[in-house]
């Protein structure tokens, strides 16, 4: 057989009927439902008087309206405040019992956002196709598998169906070579790669992030990468499996375990593109030229090194890429030129799918630690991903830290990420988010929205304006 | 599904590049149970000068008298002419809805987000890919004549312009196909059950840690 890559065998292990036209149908191997883009197929279902294909191939859990606050948690569903948010976790909650679905319910201590449920509870496996009603689903092609997002007509259709009509993509490589410089992080590695390639560059491409730096980097590095694909615009991100892998899946609720875990291993460790496979497209970056990086416009590919200044939108060439950034500069409130260590921030959040990982909390809270919020910060919150990463971080006296130094410490959830919750920025404020994407009123209308890694959110916080934090830790 | 053949329509522009799925629905709107009724709030923070809410009744907001959809010229457009990437961003089926709630039924951009262009199929909404200079053409040419239209005909693959020059476009055949008889994909998919319990029996063998694992 011709050498394949990670994702052909991904493609060809799950490929049900190949069709004349191009179009394929592939089997499905585990749905994550949450609480914003199900209701609508749930009600598809009902309508057309169908049942799940599959329901043990389903696991839910309500995350993007659910209230950060312990004091709005404490009475489960009843107790959110906004009510249109009420209905749609309700609402969740009424489709899983009625089709019997397993749900981490609001309070239940593994509920949290979904790409970090999946792979913590061992739902989402190496060799799987993963599949959520949620574009940063390709966090879990961390683990060595196809995982992409999809919108509610298709997660109806998995449910209906336990497959997805689709396309081949193409083959991306992301190659980072070398090795990290300290205090760059797993972010900062996405957001150089995203202002290398844009954020079409991956359009129509199931990109392969290999070489050094992921072979080297931790499963929570590789899953903030991963996450971010979409980013670049590929609906799909994946990593090689390795001995890192299969240490942090081993053990996990849902992992296979005695014999059925040793041939599992067997068939995962064929999950790594062969020697001499075809890739449509390759990009390489050296580890040591990354540097903490700073998103300073309303597009993730408008990213600059910590020590660098706003670029000048004048020397850009073309037109409509250019009235782009002028837009941006003028939304951000920013001036070209401007050294980024200038920008002052108003609020810090840390968590969202691509950054609230127990790594990501430890390495936020080792800036914090014997340090203080900047009186100028308004706000600095730190979301745990999920109740069982809130329970390791307490468990670690990590709360402690965050709450001494003035950070607030919340209850898990999607949060200001997307602030479709009551955590949100005000017009015009400035803040240092570990989250994916600084488009315009993302995190609340007329918010500006600069990402960046958790160390540098934290270093932020305490300095009251961006800061490198290779210096800052010294 | 609706069905899409061929339409005559007036054309309104968004001209800007990466229009994100944020931008073309903002996220307060999501918490909606409903797939109807997101037109209202098509480019919200773009349309009007106040903060939307769920919900609200936005007859009575401020409009931001620079944005086409609130010029005179533009009303009643049902092809929105865009530039590259539309729709990048998050999977939100919302985005199509909103659009097809306001009454587009097809836009036209030099390139797509790969989920917003998928999950257009899924709803009638046709996304029209033409080359980057023509693109740029009919944005001129809408912004010099009012009341702009273009004939979009999917049977024949081709855009007609007022003055009768034709441009062919790429279509994927099998989605042609359910968008021009507004076939359910589901139906579809279910017609090969047979093929899905045979690959699935097969699963259970090589491959049993996939089944039966997650339980309460």
């Amino acid at each position: 057989m011709a050498a394949r890559t990670l994702y052909d065998k991904l493609w060809d292990a799950h490929l049900v009927q190949q069709r004349e036209d191009g179009s394929a149908l592939i089997y499905i191997d585990r749905h994550i439902v949450h609480e914003v883009t199900s209701p609508q197929a749930f009600e598809g279902l009902r309508l057309a008087g169908r049942k799940p294909w599959r329901v043990d191939s389903v696991l839910a859990t309500p995350d993007h309206n659910v209230p950060t606050t312990v004091k709005e948690r404490a009475s489960g569903v009843a107790g959110i405040e906004d009510p249109v948010s009420l209905i749609q976790v309700k609402t969740l909650d009424d489709n899983c019992d009625e089709f019997g679905i397993v749900e981490y319910k609001i309070n239940d201590r593994r509920q949290g956002i979904v790409h970090v449920v999946g792979p913590e509870s061992g739902a989402c496996l190496p060799g799987m196709t993963i599949v959520c009603g949620d574009s940063h689903t390709a966090t879990n092609g961390a683990l060595g598998a196809l995982a992409h997002g999809i919108g509610t007509s298709e997660v109806e259709h998995v449910l209906a169906t336990q497959c997805l009509v689709a396309k081949k993509m193409k083959n991306m490589l992301v190659e980072v070579t070398g090795r990290l410089g300290e205090g760059v992080t797993a972010k900062d590695v996405v957001l150089a790669i995203i202002g290398k390639i844009g954020t079409a560059g991956g359009t129509g491409y199931a990109i392969e992030f290999a070489g050094e730096v992921f072979r080297a980097m931790s499963m929570e590095g590789r899953m903030t990468v991963c996450n971010m694909a979409i980013e670049a615009g590929a609906r799909a991100g994946m990593v090689a499996v390795d001995d890192t892998t299969i240490d942090y899946v081993k053990g996990r609720l849902y992992a296979p375990q005695g014999e059925l875990w040793d041939r599992a291993v067997e068939a995962w460790r064929d999950l790594t593109s062969d020697e001499g496979a075809h890739f449509d497209t390759v990009v390489t970056l050296k580890g040591e030229d990354i540097l903490p990086q700073v998103s300073w416009g309303t597009s993730p590919e408008m990213v600059v090194g910590v020590n660098d200044c706003v670029p000048e939108p004048a020397l850009e060439v073309d037109a409509v890429k250019r009235e782009g950034m002028e837009r941006a500069l003028e939304y951000m409130g920013l001036k070209a030129g401007q050294p980024i260590g200038d920008i002052k921030l108003d609020r810090v959040f840390i968590g969202s799918c691509t950054n609230s990982r127990i790594e990501d909390i430890r390495a936020a809270a080792a800036v914090v630690k014997g340090r203080k919020k900047a009186e100028s910060v308004k706000q600095a919150m730190v979301v745990p991903g999920s109740g069982l990463v809130k329970a390791q971080a307490e468990a670690e006296g990590l709360d402690k830290i965050f709450i001494e130094a003035g950070f607030e410490w919340r209850e898990p959830g999607c949060s200001m990420c997307l602030a479709m919750n009551a955590d949100k920025l005000g017009a015009g404020e400035h803040c240092a988010s570990t989250s994916n994407r600084n488009f315009e009123g993302r995190q609340g209308y007329g918010g500006r929205t600069h990402l960046v890694s958790p160390a540098m959110a934290a270093a932020a916080g305490i300095a009251g304006h961006f800061v490198d934090v290779r210096e800052f830790v010294r | 599904m609706k069905s899409f053949t061929k339409i005559t329509g007036t054309v309104a522009p968004m001209d800007r590049a990466n229009v994100d799925t944020d931008m073309i629905i903002p996220k307060q709107f999501l918490k909606s149970i409903k797939r109807t009724g997101f037109g209202k709030n098509l480019f919200d923070e773009l349309r009007y000068l106040d903060e939307g809410k769920p919900d609200q009744d936005c007859t009575g907001r401020p409009l931001n008298p620079d944005f086409p959809l609130n010029q005179a010229r533009y009303q009643g457009a049902s092809v929105l002419l865009a530039r590259k990437n539309f729709g990048c961003g998050s999977s939100r089926e919302h985005a199509p809805w909103a659009l097809d709630d306001y009454g587009f039924r097809c836009v036209i951009a030099p390139s797509f987000a790969d989920i917003f262009y998928n999950n257009c199929f899924k709803n009638g909404l046709l996304p029209l890919v033409l080359e980057e200079a023509v693109v740029e053409q009919l944005f001129a040419e809408m912004y010099a004549s009012e009341g702009y239209q273009l004939t979009v005909d999917l049977q024949r693959q081709q855009v007609e312009t007022p003055s009768g020059q034709v441009f062919a476009f790429d279509i994927d055949e099998f989605r042609k196909h359910c968008l021009i008889n507004g076939l359910d994909d589901i139906g579809l998919t279910l017609e090969q059950a047979d093929a899905i319990r045979a690959y699935e029996s097969e699963r259970r063998q090589s491959a049993p840690w996939l089944f039966d694992a997650v339980k309460p």
